[in-house]
C-alpha cells in the first residue's frame, strides 16, 4: 500500500469512528462511485431485492402455507400459470412461494458461514500479522494447509461425522471457510503494523489488544467487506450444493438446493420444478459477486476488474 | 539454486501431507460422537460397536491410534466400507481413474478455452466481444454446477437427443480390457474406436460443466493480466521496434501474462476436484465424488475419509508441481 493511500485510509477510519456525519459522507461517496458502474448497480439491485424478500418473503407470498409441508394432491405438478407463476411441486405446493420463502434460509446460511469464518479468521489473521515471528509461522502453516483443501472435500467428511442437516452443513462450511480471512487480514495487518500511527500507539503504552482491535482492525474493514460480499455468494452456492447432494437442508424445507435435489427426480417432464429454484441460486450468487466486484473497484482502485 | 528450492518445496510438501493426515484423524476421532459407533454405521448394535472398537484399536490412547492410522495408510490399508463391505482401497482404485479422466479433460478444456477467451477479450477491449466474454465469465463463477448440469441434460440429452443423459458407458457396451484404467485411452489402445467415441460422448457434458467455474476464472484472470501487460513499457518498446500485432500479443505479452495464471492453476485443479462431488452426482459418474457422496449419505465413514485424503494429496502434489514449474520459468522465485 502506498503511503498516501495508507494515510488516507487512516484519516478515513478516524473520521468514520469519531464523526457520524463522516460515516454518512463515506457511505454516500461509496454509493456514488458504485453507481458509476453498470454491473455494480445490477449487483446492488439484485442483492437489495433478495434482502427485501428475505425479510418480507413469508408475509407477501401468494401461498404462505407452501413451505410447511402441506400436501395438496389436487394441484400436484401444475405447469407455470397466472395462478402459480413457477408452477407447483410434487406436494402440490406453489413453487414461487417456496422459492421466495427459501430466500431467508439461503441468505441466513450464507451470512452465518461468512460471519463464522470471519470470526475465526480475522483475529487469527490480525494477530499473525501484528505479532509476526513464530506465531505468524504457525498460524500461516495451518492456514495454508486448510487453504490447499477444496472446501467441499473437507466439508463432506465433517457433515458425515456430525450427521446431515442444515445446521451441521452450515457449521461444516464455516469450519472450512476461515483460511481466506486469515490470509487477507494477515497481509494487511503486516503492512499496518509498520505504520507510524501503530508505532505511536505502542509508544504511548497501548496494550496489544487495544492496538489490534482499536487501531488496526478498523483499517482492515474495506477489504473485509469486499471479501464478505464475494463470500456470501460462494457460501450460498456451497450450502445449496450440500443441500442438493442430500447432506444439507432436507425437504420439505424450501431451501433451494434441497428443492433441486427433489426436483431432479421429476425431470424432464416437470422441468419447472428444477428450473426456478436453480435460477434463484444463480441470480442471488450473481448479485453478491457483482456487488463484491464493484466494491473492490471502489476500495482498491489498483485492481480494476474492468 | 534450483536444487535447494526443490528440496525446500519437498520439505513443505511432506509437512502439508502430515498435516492432512492430522486433519482427517482429528475429524474422525476427536469430533463429537463415538468413532467406533461411526465406523460401525447407523444400524449397529452395542456389541458390534464394541467389536469394532477392539478390532480398530479405538480403545487405545489417541497417539497410539494415530501411529496405527498413519502406518495403515502408508501400507495402502484404508479400511473396509460398512455399506458394501468391500475394502475401501479397492473402491477408490475403481473410482479414481474415472475421476482422473473427468478432471483432466475438464482442466484441459478450461485452460485452453479460458486463456483463449481471456486473450481475445483483452485484445478486443471494450468491444461487443469483450462485453460478451466478461458477462460469460462473471456468470460462470455464479452458476450452480449441479443446476447447470441438469439444464444441459434437459436440452442436449432429453430434448435434442445428441448426448447420453448420464453414466460412464452404455449398458450394452463392453468396456475394453484395462491397460491404464482410463476408459477412453484403453479403448483407443485396444483399437475399439466406437467404444472410445461412446465413452467420449458420455464424458462431454460432465467435463464441460465441471470446467465451467475454472474456465470463467481463468478467462477473467488472463484478461486482467493481458490488459496490464499490453500497457507495459516493454510492449510499447516492441511496438516502437515495429513488431507486428501477433508477435507483440502472443510472443511478448502472453508469455508474461501467463505466469500469474500458471500460479493459480494448482488452486483451480483443487476446485475442479472439489466440484466432482456435485457433477458426478448429477451425471451419475462413477468417480471419487460420487463415492464420497453416496458413502456420506449412508454414514459410511471410511470411504469418505479416503476420498478426502486422496483429493487432498492430489491437490498438494499439483501445487508442488506448479511451484516447481513456476521456479523453472521464473528464476527470480528460486531466490525467494
Amino acid at each position: 500500500m502506498s503511503e498516501a493511500s495508507a494515510i488516507e485510509a487512516t484519516a478515513t477510519s478516524a473520521d468514520a469512528s469519531e464523526n457520524p456525519r463522516g460515516v454518512w459522507r463515506e457511505a454516500r461517496r461509496a454509493l456514488w462511485l458504485l453507481s458509476r458502474s453498470f454491473s455494480s448497480v445490477v449487483g446492488l439491485v439484485i442483492v437489495a431485492i433478495f434482502l427485501v424478500l428475505a425479510i418480507l418473503g413469508p408475509y407477501i407470498v401468494p401461498y404462505p402455507g407452501a413451505s410447511t409441508g402441506n400436501v395438496d394432491m389436487s394441484s400436484m405438478l401444475l405447469p407455470p400459470s397466472m395462478e402459480h407463476w413457477f408452477g407447483t411441486d410434487d406436494m402440490g405446493n406453489d413453487i414461487f412461494s417456496r422459492v421466495v420463502i427459501g430466500t431467508r434460509i439461503s441468505l441466513q446460511i450464507g451470512l452465518t458461514i461468512t460471519l463464522g469464518a470471519a470470526v475465526i479468521g480475522v483475529p487469527l489473521g490480525i494477530f499473525s500479522g501484528y505479532l509476526g515471528g513464530n506465531v505468524r509461522r504457525v498460524i500461516m502453516a495451518f492456514t495454508d494447509l486448510f487453504l490447499a483443501l477444496p472446501s467441499l472435500v473437507l466439508a463432506i467428511p465433517i457433515v458425515t461425522v456430525l450427521g446431515p442437516g442444515v445446521t451441521n452443513a452450515t457449521i461444516a462450511l464455516a469450519i472450512v471457510w476461515w483460511p481466506g480471512y486469515v490470509r487477507l487480514v494477515d497481509s494487511k495487518a503486516l503492512s499496518l503494523s509498520k505504520e507510524p500511527f501503530v508505532e505511536a500507539a505502542r509508544a504511548m503504552g497501548a496494550s496489544t489488544l487495544r492496538i489490534v482491535f482499536r487501531y488496526m482492525l478498523p483499517n482492515c474493514t474495506s477489504p473485509l467487506i469486499v471479501k464478505a460480499s464475494l463470500d456470501m455468494g460462494a457460501a450460498i452456492l456451497a450450502a445449496a450444493g450440500l443441500g442438493f447432494i442430500g447432506l444439507g437442508a432436507k425437504a420439505p424445507s424450501p431451501e433451494w438446493g434441497a428443492m433441486l435435489s427433489v426436483a431432479r427426480g421429476y425431470l424432464p417432464t416437470w422441468w419447472w420444478f428444477a428450473v426456478f429454484p436453480g435460477l434463484a441460486i444463480y441470480v442471488s450468487v450473481l448479485g453478491f459477486n457483482l456487488l463484491g466486484d464493484g466494491l473492490r473497484d471502489i476500495f482498491d482502485p489498483r485492481t480494476t476488474s474492468q | 539454486m534450483l536444487v535447494f528450492y526443490l528440496l525446500r518445496r519437498i520439505g513443505v510438501l511432506c509437512t502439508m501431507l502430515f498435516g492432512l493426515l492430522c486433519i482427517t484423524f482429528v475429524i474422525a476421532n476427536v469430533a463429537p460422537g463415538d468413532p467406533a459407533a461411526l465406523a460401525a454405521g447407523p444400524n449397529a448394535n452395542p456389541s458390534m460397536i464394541e467389536t469394532i472398537r477392539q478390532e480398530y484399536g479405538l480403545d487405545k490412547p489417541l497417539p497410539e491410534q494415530f501411529v496405527t492410522y498413519v502406518s495403515d495408510i502408508l501400507r495402502g490399508n484404508l479400511g473396509r466400507s460398512i455399506s458394501t463391505s468391500e475394502p475401501v482401497a479397492q473402491q477408490v482404485a475403481t473410482a479414481l481413474p474415472n475421476s482422473v479422466e473427468l478432471v483432466l479433460f475438464a482442466m484441459a478444456f478450461a485452460v485452453v478455452v479460458g486463456i483463449s477467451l481471456g486473450v481475445l477479450s483483452a485484445v478486443c477491449r471494450d468491444t461487443v466481444i469483450d462485453h460478451a466474454v466478461r458477462l460469460f465469465s462473471v456468470s460462470g463463477i455464479a452458476l450452480p454446477m449441479f443446476w447447470f448440469g441438469l439444464l444441459l441434460q434437459l436440452v442436449f440429452a432429453v430434448g435434442l437427443g445428441w448426448l447420453p443423459v448420464s453414466g460412464r458407458l452404455g449398458l450394452v457396451t463392453t468396456p475394453p480390457e484395462p491397460i491404464t484404467h482410463l476408459l477412453i485411452v484403453d479403448a483407443l489402445l485396444r483399437g475399439q474406436w466406437s467404444t472410445a467415441w461412446e465413452a467420449f460422448t458420455y464424458l462431454l457434458m460432465p467435463a464441460f460443466v465441471l470446467s465451467f467455474p475454472t474456465l470463467a476464472s481463468i478467462c477473467r484472470l488472463t484478461r486482467a493480466e493481458m490488459i496490464e501487460t499490453l500497457s507495459s513499457d516493454y510492449v510499447l518498446g516492441a511496438r516502437a521496434q515495429g513488431l507486428g500485432n501477433y508477435s507483440i500479443r502472443i510472443r511478448h505479452a502472453l508469455r508474461n501474462a501467463m505466469l500469474p495464471v500458471l500460479a493459480v492453476i494448482g488452486l483451480y485443479y483443487g476446485w475442479t476436484l472439489g466440484g466432482t462431488a456435485l457433477v458426478e452426482t448429477v451425471f451419475d459418474w462413477p468417480g471419487l465424488g460420487l463415492l464420497a457422496v453416496n458413502s456420506a449419505l449412508m454414514s459410511d465413514f471410511k470411504p469418505v475419509m479416503a476420498v478426502t485424503l486422496i483429493i487432498g494429496f492430489n491437490v498438494m502434489l499439483a501445487n508442488f508441481i506448479v511451484d516447481i514449474a513456476y521456479a523453472v520459468l521464473d528464476p527470480r522465485l528460486r531466490r525467494a
